[in-house]
């Protein structure tokens, strides 16, 4: 395998990552808010708080991870999204800015002011609808370049279906993913009415997931015909995507092993993300930059995964640590310590 | 009224970092005045120290917060304002920039794991020694991060062919020619300024007579020592800087020493102004300093200002930067010179009122001195992002909306650091010390007294 392939594929994973992190993360923004304002926040916002604190600032760092990597190992994205992206970019870092903020001020400053909260909410919907914008341009023809001055066609980008599908994707993937999530955790903590609750909104946020899914396919097909051919090459992937999808909505209807309904719903994005990604291939914005053309020197592609690799060897043991300390001991999950 | 987009950018570069610098500042020191802070305390089974490090790492977790969303910020920053140098310089420089991300991943889940763990080990070293991870990975951010600024003052590790990076190794960038001084310089004057910040709370606290004064007098003992140790360390890492600025970027030593010709037995400038024939007037002269500075010896040869071309000097108001970033070293060396020695002789109260002033005074100086610092070297390197390679003028984006985002971002500077400040103010003015002392360890009471 070519080292370009390498460096996208372990880029691709990296954003796979954040996907499901993040998500869990906005989604609880959106639903500790939901909660305060019908009343129900005494159930559910104590398993929120527990399981978030410890660990925003790694869902950060896998952000920050993957647009490193990406101008690392392709520098011309630095260049073309960097040039682009620079409003709606620039507004996701000032929502990441006031929502990482609020865990500091939040949790450790004062008492839960209603502003504060609004806005935790808030920024949980607003940043991934912000950085999906990245996604819609890649699929081409929202970027203009003239004597070397890269810039973003706005009115196009906002009367375009492709790029509202995507925002409403975002979205209700974010609170699915977290609600299945927080259902998962509270059964861990044994905390049975939050447990009801969430289960609710897991089971409710699952029917627009998929028919958003569906709906961005079709405005894919009609503003990047060759992506969404590729994608119809690949239907078994997305088969499989829904499988998982039907055997995670099942468990969580039943009321049975969350761990495994989490687990399929994992791999559900998994698999829809990679076969996206796959039909993509091997463009990172159409048609401007392509993975062979734009890769960096051999001897930075090496180094970066020599780097990754030995990044990972430290990384994957902390990382289990944190979650056997945090997420999977039942006592810290309950309260108890 | 018209703006220039490349004014703009490295106006939005700039505040980013002189609001960021401060948070990544804490962020590198503070771990380690915790760690020792925890180390001491177990070490002499004093619950004092105990205390100072769980009281520490409360206010850390906050200003870690703004520093991890602001080091977003300007990672991001890097591309959407100077995307043409990213795409040069990625090519060459990716490497530390990829690890520095790597380091921070590290630091936090570290954090994050000692910060909600005071109580679940059996063992008192267990969870000591989980602060050790957060201090390597804090300074290892500083390392990588220092090794990429260094790179654009002295780029290496590649031939550029027909504009194009060729024969690259990204080895050689980082370890390009001014990284040694630099890291060295960075992290010394973080411990320092963190040093001097914990110092100046604890001087602070014993001027206003708040109560627990053995409780901030032990503080106060650990964090001078500790500043007079660093201010020696960083002081030497400035020297070595300096001898480094004269072999490979003279221009900048020139600039920031108002010397304009080549010569021999050069003397050193300190303050003054420059007069409308751009004569220098009103100085500090000290005969042949400056040969001795940057070689280390008084009959040296020392390149002038007039060695480099003319549209590629860097701004003479470096002089200033450079020369109040010296003194406030200095003045810090003194006052934990001082104290230590005044501590020394029973005879006198080391803690009377004109040396805790002083030391009160410490800690934002420092902070101040890490400023002054940083836009020396960036001011200094002008009219550079890539030091003979790219200018900051080719690397800027076009886009016509970096003005609005610069205002945007004021916007959120603003409130965050109002936020910072408040959230602070709050978190101790409810939690007194002598509150907590009483409140978790009754026994210490009757010490605390004698």
């Amino acid at each position: 395998m070519s080292y370009e392939v390498i460096g996208i594929s372990v880029l691709w994973i990296f954003l796979y990552g954040y996907l499901i992190v993040a998500s869990i993360d906005f989604g609880a923004g959106f639903f500790a808010y939901y909660a305060k304002i019908t009343k129900q926040d005494h159930i559910i916002n104590q398993i929120i708080s527990r399981y978030l604190s410890p660990v925003w600032e790694v869902t950060n760092v896998f952000l920050v991870f993957f647009f490193v990597g990406i101008v690392g190992f392709f520098p011309s994205t630095a260049y073309y999204y960097g040039s682009a992206l620079l409003v709606p970019a620039s507004f996701a870092i000032i929502l990441i800015a006031i929502r990482g903020s609020f865990y500091a001020f939040e949790n450790y400053g004062s008492k839960q002011s209603n502003v504060y909260m609004f806005l935790y909410g808030a920024t949980g919907l607003f940043i991934p609808a912000s950085l999906s914008v990245a996604l819609t341009i890649s699929e081409g023809g929202f970027i203009t370049e003239q004597n070397g001055h890269v810039s973003l066609k706005y009115f196009e980008l906002f009367t375009s279906p492709l790029a509202w599908s995507i925002v409403a994707l975002a979205i209700v993937s974010v609170l699915f993913i977290s609600a299945s999530f927080i259902t998962y955790y509270a059964s861990r903590a044994n905390d049975i009415p939050a447990l009801h609750l969430v289960r609710k909104w897991a089971l409710f946020w699952a029917t627009p997931t998929i028919i958003m899914a569906l709906t961005t396919m079709i405005a894919l097909s009609q503003r990047n015909q060759q992506n969404f051919e590729n994608m119809i090459d690949l239907w078994w992937v997305f088969g499989l995507s829904m499988a998982f999808f039907l055997i995670a909505i099942s468990l969580l209807y039943i009321g049975k092993y969350y761990g495994v309904a989490f687990i399929a719903i994992m791999l559900q994005f998994l698999f829809a993300f990679s076969g996206y990604g796959m039909a993509k291939f091997p463009y990172l914005l159409y048609p401007q930059i392509n993975i062979e053309d734009s890769v960096t020197n051999p001897s930075m592609g090496i180094a970066l995964i020599v780097a990754f690799i030995g990044g990972l060897l430290l990384l994957v043991p902390s990382l289990i640590l944190l979650m056997r300390l945090f997420l999977f001991d039942a006592n810290y999950a309950k309260g108890k310590k | 009224m018209e703006f220039d987009t490349v004014t703009v950018s490295r106006l939005i570069t700039a505040m980013t970092l002189i609001f960021h610098i401060v948070f990544a500042t804490l962020g590198v020191g503070v771990p380690l005045f915790i760690s020792l802070a925890e180390f001491i305390g177990i070490k002499k089974k004093d619950k004092h120290y105990e205390l100072l490090a769980k009281r520490w790492s409360r206010g850390f977790v906050i200003s870690v917060a703004i520093g991890v969303v602001t080091g977003t910020a300007i990672a991001l920053q890097l591309s959407l304002v100077w995307p043409n140098f990213m795409e040069l310089a990625g090519n060459v420089i990716a490497l530390p920039l990829f690890m520095e991300v790597f380091a921070f991943f590290f630091e936090a889940i570290f954090l994050g794991i000692y910060l909600y763990t005071w109580d679940r080990f059996k063992g008192k070293y267990t969870h000591w020694l989980l602060s050790l991870p957060v201090i390597i990975g804090a300074g290892m951010s500083a390392v990588f991060i220092s090794t990429v600024n260094s790179f654009m003052n002295s780029p290496d590790g590649f031939t550029m062919v027909n504009g194009e990076f060729v024969g690259v190794n990204p080895l050689q960038a980082m370890l390009n020619p001014s990284t040694p001084t630099r890291v060295f310089h960075v992290l010394g004057g973080s411990y320092l300024t963190v040093a001097a910040i914990l110092a100046t709370i604890a001087a602070f606290a014993l001027l206003k007579k708040k109560g627990a004064a053995e409780y901030h007098k032990k503080a106060l003992k650990m964090t001078v020592i500790s500043m007079f140790v660093f201010s020696v360390l960083t002081a030497l890492g400035g020297d070595l800087s300096a001898k480094y600025l004269a072999k490979h970027q003279s221009e900048k030593l020139a600039a920031a020493e108002w010397h304009f010709e080549t010569e021999g037995n050069a003397d050193l400038i300190l303050f003054g102004w420059l007069n409308e024939d751009n004569e220098v007037v009103g100085e500090i002269r000290v005969p042949g300093f400056l040969s001795f500075l940057a070689h280390g010896d008084f009959t040296s040869e020392v390149l002038g200002l007039e060695e480099t071309p003319e549209g590629e000097r860097p701004p003479l108001i470096i002089h200033y930067l450079f020369d109040l970033m010296v003194m406030i070293g200095f003045f810090l060396l003194g006052i934990s010179f001082l104290y230590l020695v005044l501590s020394r002789f029973k005879r006198w109260e080391v803690h009377n009122k004109f040396i805790l002033w002083l030391l009160a005074l410490g800690g934002p100086l420092a902070m101040l001195a890490v400023e002054f610092g940083w836009v020396f070297a960036e001011l200094g390197r002008q009219p550079w992002i890539l030091r003979g390679y790219m200018t900051v003028e080719e690397a800027a984006t076009k886009s016509p909306y970096i003005v609005h985002m610069f205002f945007l971002f004021l916007a959120l500077y603003i409130v965050l650091g109002t936020l910072f400040v408040l959230t602070l103010r709050k978190l101790f003015k409810d939690n007194p010390v002598e509150l907590e002392l009483e409140k978790y360890y009754p026994e210490l009471k009757k010490g605390d007294k004698k």
